[in-house]
């Protein structure tokens, strides 16, 4: 039972943390049609960040606020340099100039911080296991991931869809010539989307930069996983996002969790153990696999065109 | 069409160049610059197989990697077994990766544009992972091929020389093919189905089926390919299927010029001796490999090939 709950909560947490990358995904895909594999970059930038302005300042508040900064400006001067350019280019050149970017921000890190990670230590109050049910305690650093990440969720889904500017947003994402034609400066919303979009990943790499190390590459597998959220949800919903992001976040911790024991019962105990770990890091490619055969366009299609 | 133009002068000159390379390499004494070019030669025949769906299908593969490993995985797992003939390993490396091209094809082909690109991705990853699950076969770390593929006297892998020609040839072979497959009725169809899919179904040909057949010959390409891979490193881990060799293979082809017979060839060359001159010449190659992609894929439209093609224009 009691594994079962906690398993369960960091299901819950993995999810809402795939879900803030996916959301920036999602965004700028939905949004300016890009597909953006630098994504996972700016994940690994804000921990990077963090990891650095905590070591600086000794807080790991202030740390956390100072790589925030830092990666929405970041994204914002790679959108402004760089990938404004591909706007309205074909998916492969998309895919093919980030491609590049990725080999650049790995390489970048390796020169600037050193091929070994860093490790981002948790200050005392974050430590500490909180109950959350009689008898059963949490670790309160879990917690707050949960916390935040559903605010965050929230304040998007507020923001997304009930201000101006998320209107603005959402009209861009339907048609983009009319609103330009409207007056509106998109090339201006498009920076701010693509900053949000890399704040976002930047808050998902900090935040998980003391449960894992902070190293190179550390935004590459994630990434695909984001990429299979909203191939899953469906490209530019939100909505789609945050459940698919959800579904993935357990199917991936139970799995790993209860699969080699589930294994067990039909396998040999040397085979289950080799087959399992193999089994759960499929189950969610399975998962997009028979989503895509049975809705192609994914479970939450956007906006029908 | 002119009989004369600077990108077939290049081409005919890469292509001496390859031939040629075996006698430069023993009159110099240089045995390293002959190991490279087998690479290079074998991930040229991968990104030609590449070009045949993604450049004439139009079909934006971005798993073609996992072929790589499939037919890496078939020599190095039958070399385990004790099965060392090159007659069976071969065979065996082209019918897994047709099976795995069938399969994954058939369920790709359902989808389109990003979606594609997402879904092969997603299950390369997948390939690399069982790989990674293989623990009888090294598991993450890849196994060690300790005898190269046995074709009974007729050639010797171990011999560079000999390798490096068995390499050239079979991209030479595959390279006719895909001339020939171009140029097919097959072809054709294919390349309108790139163009207008519908149409062409309105027209009665069934799309999917031709895509599929397209798929699947082109992973059995690469699968040829992932073969001579092993034998050329004596290893195959999960890391070739990683989703980045993807993505490279991906660079060769739209670097050297995206539907184009040579572009491929051009690309991989390009690209392998760009990534080798760059890292002797710094120990942070990609920070300046990255960047080059990205004004390639701003200014370098075509690729190669097309720049060589306006040259010659200009």
């Amino acid at each position: 039972m009691l594994l079962v709950v906690e398993q369960f909560l960091n299901g819950l947490q993995f999810g809402l943390l795939l879900f803030l990358l996916a959301a920036g995904l999602t965004l700028v895909f939905g949004i300016m049609d890009l597909v953006n594999l630098a994504h996972g970059s700016l994940y690994m930038m804000g921990a990077y960040f963090a990891a650095t302005f905590a070591a600086w300042t000794g807080s790991f508040l202030l740390g956390a606020l100072l790589a925030l900064g830092a990666t929405l400006v970041l994204g914002i001067v790679l959108e402004m340099s760089a990938l404004r350019h591909l706007y309205g280019r074909d998916h492969l050149d998309h895919v093919l100039a980030t491609f590049g970017l990725i080999l650049f921000f790995n390489e970048a890190v390796r020169l600037i911080w050193g091929p070994a990670g860093l490790a981002l230590p948790l200050p005392a109050w974050l430590t500490v296991p909180v109950p959350i049910l009689p008898g059963i305690h949490y670790p309160a650093y879990r917690l707050a991931i949960i916390v935040v990440a559903l605010l965050v969720a929230l304040l998007l889904y507020l923001g997304v869809m009930r201000t101006r500017i998320g209107m603005l947003i959402r009209a861009g994402a339907s048609n983009r010539e009319m609103i330009g034609a409207l007056g509106i400066n998109i090339k201006l919303l498009y920076t701010l989307v693509f900053g949000l979009g890399a704040a976002l990943a930047g808050l998902a790499g900090l935040m998980q930069a003391p449960i894992l190390t902070v190293q190179i590459g550390m935004g590459e597998n994630i990434l695909i996983l984001a990429f299979v959220i909203i191939v899953i949800g469906g490209i530019g919903s939100i909505r789609g996002a945050f459940l698919a992001a959800i579904f993935v976040g357990m199917i991936d911790t139970l799995g790993r969790a209860f699969l080699p024991n589930l294994l067990r019962q039909v396998l040999s105990g040397a085979a289950a153990s080799t087959a399992a770990p193999a089994l759960s890091s499929m189950l969610i490619y399975l998962l997009m696999a028979i989503v895509l055969v049975v809705r192609p366009e994914g479970l939450f299609p956007a906006n029908r065109r | 069409m002119k009989a004369f133009t600077v990108a077939k002068a290049v081409t005919a000159l890469m292509l001496a160049g390859l031939v040629l390379l075996p006698l430069y390499s023993s009159m110099s004494g240089n045995i390293f610059i002959l190991t490279l070019f087998t690479r290079i030669v074998i991930l040229a025949l991968a990104a030609a197989s590449l070009n045949l769906i993604m450049g004439f299908g139009g079909m934006m593969s971005f798993g073609h990697a996992a072929y790589l490993g499939i037919g890496g995985y078939a020599v190095g797992m039958l070399a385990q077994e004790g099965v060392g003939s090159g007659f069976i390993q071969f065979p065996v490396a082209l019918a897994a990766s047709a099976l795995y091209a069938l399969v994954i094809g058939a369920l790709s082909l359902r989808t389109r544009g990003v979606y594609f690109i997402m879904i092969t991705l997603a299950f390369a990853q997948m390939a690399y992972y069982v790989a990674s699950g293989l623990a009888r076969y090294g598991g993450d770390d890849g196994l060690t091929v300790y005898k190269r593929s046995d074709f009974s006297g007729l050639i010797n892998l171990s011999n560079r020389t000999q390798f490096y020609y068995l390499c050239l040839a079979c991209l030479f072979v595959v390279l006719l093919l895909i001339w020939r497959i171009v140029n097919s009725r097959f072809g054709l169809v294919v390349q309108g189905l790139r163009s207008n899919e519908q149409r062409m179904q309105a027209i009665g040909f069934p799309a999917k089926r031709y895509q599929l057949v397209c798929f699947v010959i082109s992973g059995m390409m690469c699968g040829l390919a992932g073969a001579l891979l092993a034998n050329n490193t004596d290893f195959i881990s999960p890391a070739v299927m990683y989703w980045t060799r993807s993505g490279d293979l991906m660079v060769m082809v739209i670097l050297g010029g995206m539907g184009t017979l040579f572009g491929p060839v051009m690309g991989a060359v390009v690209f392998l001796l760009l990534e080798e001159f760059l890292s002797q010449i710094t120990e942070y190659w990609a920070l300046i490999m990255g960047p080059l992609l990205l004004l390639i894929v701003l200014f370098g439209r075509g690729g190669i090939m097309g720049m060589l093609g306006r040259a010659g224009r200009g």
